[in-house]
């Protein structure tokens, strides 16, 4: 009786946005007299940060600081349409159609500082902090809140702007299946250490190190809070999880979170990220989306990390003890430890 | 611990920005910290009612009555809902993006095929009214036989679970009972190869556990609109479908969300919010129709359970030359989602693997259990864990080393995949050498100059690689200090051996960029 370590590795990708497409969203920019700008949505933040990813790419498209930035969304009376926040399309999908809504917001803006200043549009830049100047002579410049004044009582312009994007639905041939299933992928690949003891089945996960390739990452700390819930998840998806433990008879499901089983604080491993950027040429500024991808991985490493460890394949989840032991059983025990 | 490795992929990015890529404080954090976040559930109004339902101890049954008269008169009761009172009582939400055929009522009327379907609704002062009214109604069932089994389910003679697709599969392009791939020729390519990996893979359901179970008020406005508070995670999907079921002009309906306690797939149902709309137009009152956790556990959709069976077929030399996949994803009793994931699955079928030959049918298959629905990972999640199972076992048949191998098979730039599309912007290949610098795991030099990118480090047995329409090897992009992106350069004659382990990284490396993390350790 004793206790295996082993490790395993799992390699995934991850189609970002509804597949085969056709899932549009749009945006609408605007700006009040203070040069403040409002973004209005219709999508949802279920706690991933779709008002916080979409304000950074507004607030970027326009040149002025987040802090004149305020995404409202989620009201269908303001908001325009989105197909919603799910199949990991919300950086991508929306916040494409968000830049598309801030470009020409921009545009405006640009016309209107131009009108006051006395120059070209296109000789204009913004500073970030809330100013428009001349390249190449920047104490010639005027501020935003001056532009969006002067463009509300003077010139009589709407600093505003619409944004929609859209994959064009793709077709599935019926008897081979081509297709268009999305147009860019994020990549991971995890590395889980697990501890097997081989009296009780019960599986410990010590350490998971990854890489995970996202496009490029609008935030690092929204980025960090969907890896590390993610993984999670999958640690539960692999070892505790289901209301059929014994599917696809249904009896024994759990009726609340005394009797669903999932890891607590003390379970949860240390884990080492690393992320990398390949942009994706349609998304904005490079982003794919983070958001589904996350937990894949986890559940064949963990898999692949026990087979390391005591020589069983559990191919049924959740990798329960009881399945553990059965395995093991079937096996006549556990080899000695090829731990790698 | 978090770091970034912006040395990769470098030159294909502009990170002069301003504001993207920097770590800013979400725009509703201290709502949240601070408890202030309005959830749909925050909103109070005067005279709120409340929505039971009435659901089936059976998994398949006639109905034969249904007794409601004592319920009625029970105290607090305002109004009963029955199947009748639902203007449009037939549903498919794929319908909103012409996918499928209607085959789920909102209440069920004859039969109820799965156990935990809605049946009746009381409408009531307090929850607990509306619950001991419950109590009071008698239905009389004829229970039917049931199949829980998916392969059951196909077999002739099996018991039919859903009146819309008898013979219980969904219906592809209006003549297959499954999604198809094809690609190559499996068969001969299975004759031809050295090892074969077979093997069958199952994932139960799994519950969302979302912190906030699904719900909705609606409430009464002015002009004969209704102010929907909701927890969807897809607000005009739910108020499309809300307005289809009730048979109202969409504009009627006005959806206020945003703040959800937790989705992961399960709140894309709209599972409260048409009866809720329902109970307030037959009341005239705010109506609550919220979840219990019992119900969101049981009856509530789960992410469905998948049935995977994977052969695979390699050479000595470990390239992958041809992959069978047959999937049943268990729908339960009707479609909600899973027709769309099965589609999405058999897209999915190589992973992020070039192989010449791949083969696959996915069936979205119905059975007596609750509805399954999408959850993170939709179609992907279960295989992801079937073809990566399959992966370290074809690498142990080999003999060769887990990670080399799937660098070896993974896609580069220009690759054709299995459904006809060139692989562009791939990235598996250094995910793969990060992640074996950072837990010490060695790999080979060659292995660790491959690149995902055309004209750069070639596959050691490039000649050999499954041949497939590509484009012309782009010329090599200037390229940086770090092995990774040693384009162009062919691996040296004499690859020295394995380095050996690298000591842990201290601090910053690679002009790498850290920020704090919130993990936890372990409590040994």
């Amino acid at each position: 009786m004793a206790k295996h370590r082993g490790r395993g590795v799992a390699a995934i990708n991850y189609p970002i946005g509804m597949n085969l497409g056709g899932d549009p969203s749009q945006a609408l920019v605007h700006s009040n007299p203070s040069g403040k700008f409002t973004v209005a949505l219709s999508s949802i933040d279920l706690g991933q940060g779709m008002k916080s990813v979409t304000r950074q790419i507004c607030a970027e498209t326009l040149g002025v600081p987040i802090e004149d930035v305020y995404v409202d969304t989620a009201d269908s009376d303001t908001g325009p349409h989105c197909m919603g926040s799910f199949a990991s399309r919300g950086t991508h999908r929306v916040g494409n159609a968000v830049m598309a809504a801030a470009r020409e917001a921009r545009a405006v803006m640009m016309e209107a500082a131009a009108e006051e200043l006395e120059v070209d549009a296109g000789d204009l830049e913004t500073d970030g902090r809330g100013n428009i100047r001349v390249k190449g002579a920047p104490q010639k410049s005027i501020s935003v809140k001056d532009v969006a004044v002067a463009a509300q009582f003077r010139q009589g312009k709407t600093i505003s702007g619409r944004g929609i994007f859209l994959v064009p639905l793709s077709d599935v041939d019926p008897e081979t299946g081509e297709m268009s299933p999305a147009t860019c992928y994020a990549h991971a690949c995890l590395i889980a250490e697990v501890e097997v003891d081989d009296e009780t089945g019960e599986v410990a996960v010590l350490k998971m190190t990854s890489a995970y390739e996202l496009g490029r990452a609008l935030n690092p700390k929204l980025v960090e809070q969907q890896l590390v819930g993610g993984a999670w998840m999958g640690m539960s998806h692999a070892l505790y999880e289901t209301p059929e433990p014994y599917y696809p008879d249904t009896r024994n499901g759990p009726r609340d979170f005394n009797e669903y089983l999932m890891p607590g604080p003390g379970d949860i491993c240390p884990h080492d990220i690393t992320v990398l950027e390949r942009p994706a040429p349609d998304g904005p500024f490079g982003a794919k989306g983070p958001g589904e991808m996350c937990a894949n991985p986890v559940l064949p490493a963990i898999a692949n990390a026990i087979f390391n460890a005591v020589g069983v394949r559990v191919n049924e989840l959740p990798i329960t003890p009881e399945k553990v032991l059965r395995a093991l059983k079937a096996k006549n025990g556990a080899p000695a430890s090829r731990f790698r | 611990m978090l770091e970034f490795r912006k040395d990769i992929f470098a030159d294909e990015r502009d990170d002069n920005l301003k504001e993207v890529g920097r770590p800013t404080q979400r725009q509703d954090i201290l709502g949240h910290v601070t408890g202030a976040s309005a959830f749909y559930d925050d909103h109070r109004f005067a005279g709120l009612l409340h929505l039971k339902i009435l659901r089936s101890p059976h998994a398949h049954a006639r109905i034969r009555s249904i007794d409601d008269a004592a319920a009625q008169r029970a105290p607090g009761v305002k109004r009963i809902i029955r199947a009748a009172d639902v203007p449009v009582n037939l549903n498919t939400l794929l319908s909103l993006i012409q996918f499928g055929k209607d085959d789920e009522p909102s209440l069920a009327s004859d039969v109820v095929r799965y156990k935990g379907e809605p049946i009746l609704g009381i409408v009531a002062t307090s929850e607990r009214s509306a619950r001991e009214a419950l109590a009071l109604v008698r239905v009389s069932y004829d229970p039917l036989p049931a199949v829980f089994d998916v392969e059951e389910a196909l077999k002739p003679g099996a018991v039919s679970v859903n009146a819309t697709y008898p013979k219980n599969t969904f219906e592809y392009y209006g003549k297959y009972d499954h999604q198809k791939l094809r690609y190559g020729d499996v068969d001969s390519a299975f004759g031809q190869c050295d090892v074969i990996v077979e093997d069958r893979y199952q994932m139960s359901p799994i519950e969302h556990a979302p912190t906030e179970t699904n719900g909705s008020i609606a409430v009464p406005d002015t002009n004969g609109r209704f102010v929907v508070y909701t927890s969807t995670q897809a607000l005009f999907f739910s108020l499309d479908t809300a307005a289809k079921i009730n048979a109202m002009p969409s504009n009627q309906l006005h959806f206020i969300g945003g703040t959800v306690g937790g989705g992961f797939g399960g709140k894309v149902d709209t599972l409260t919010e048409p009866l809720a709309i329902l109970a307030a137009r037959l009341t005239g009152a705010p109506v609550r129709y919220r979840l219990s956790r019992h119900e969101e556990m049981q009856f509530g959709s789960p992410r469905g359970a998948e049935r995977i069976y994977v052969k695979d077929g390699a050479m000595r030399d470990g390239r992958i030359v041809a992959r069978k996949v047959t999937a049943y994803f268990d729908s339960g009793a009707y479609t909600r989602l899973s027709s769309y994931a099965a589609v999405k699955c058999a897209a999915h079928i190589p992973g992020p693997y070039t192989i010449p030959n791949v083969y696959g049918d996915v069936y979205c298959v119905f059975t007596n259990r609750t509805p399954a629905t999408a959850m993170r990972g939709f179609g992907v999640t279960a295989l992801d864990f079937a073809l990566e199972c399959q992966m370290d076992k074809l690498a142990t048949a080999i003999g060769m080393d887990p990670i080399e191998f799937r660098i070896l098979n993974a896609y580069r730039d220009g690759d054709m995949k299995a459904h006809r599309r060139e692989a562009k912007n791939c990235a598996l290949i250094e995910c793969c050498q990060v992640a074996a610098e950072k837990a010490n795991w060695p790999i080979r030099e060659e292995y660790r100059r491959m690149s995902s990118r055309r004209g750069a480090a070639s596959a050691p047995h490039a000649s050999a690689r499954p041949e497939a329409p590509r484009r012309q090897p782009a010329p090599a992009p200037v390229q940086q200090r770090i092995p990774y992106d040693r384009a162009g350069e062919p691996p040296a004659p004499d690859a020295p051996p394995p380095r050996p382990p690298a000591p842990p990284p201290a601090g910053s490396s690679h002009g790498a960029t850290r920020f704090s993390s919130v993990f936890g350790t372990r409590r040994r």
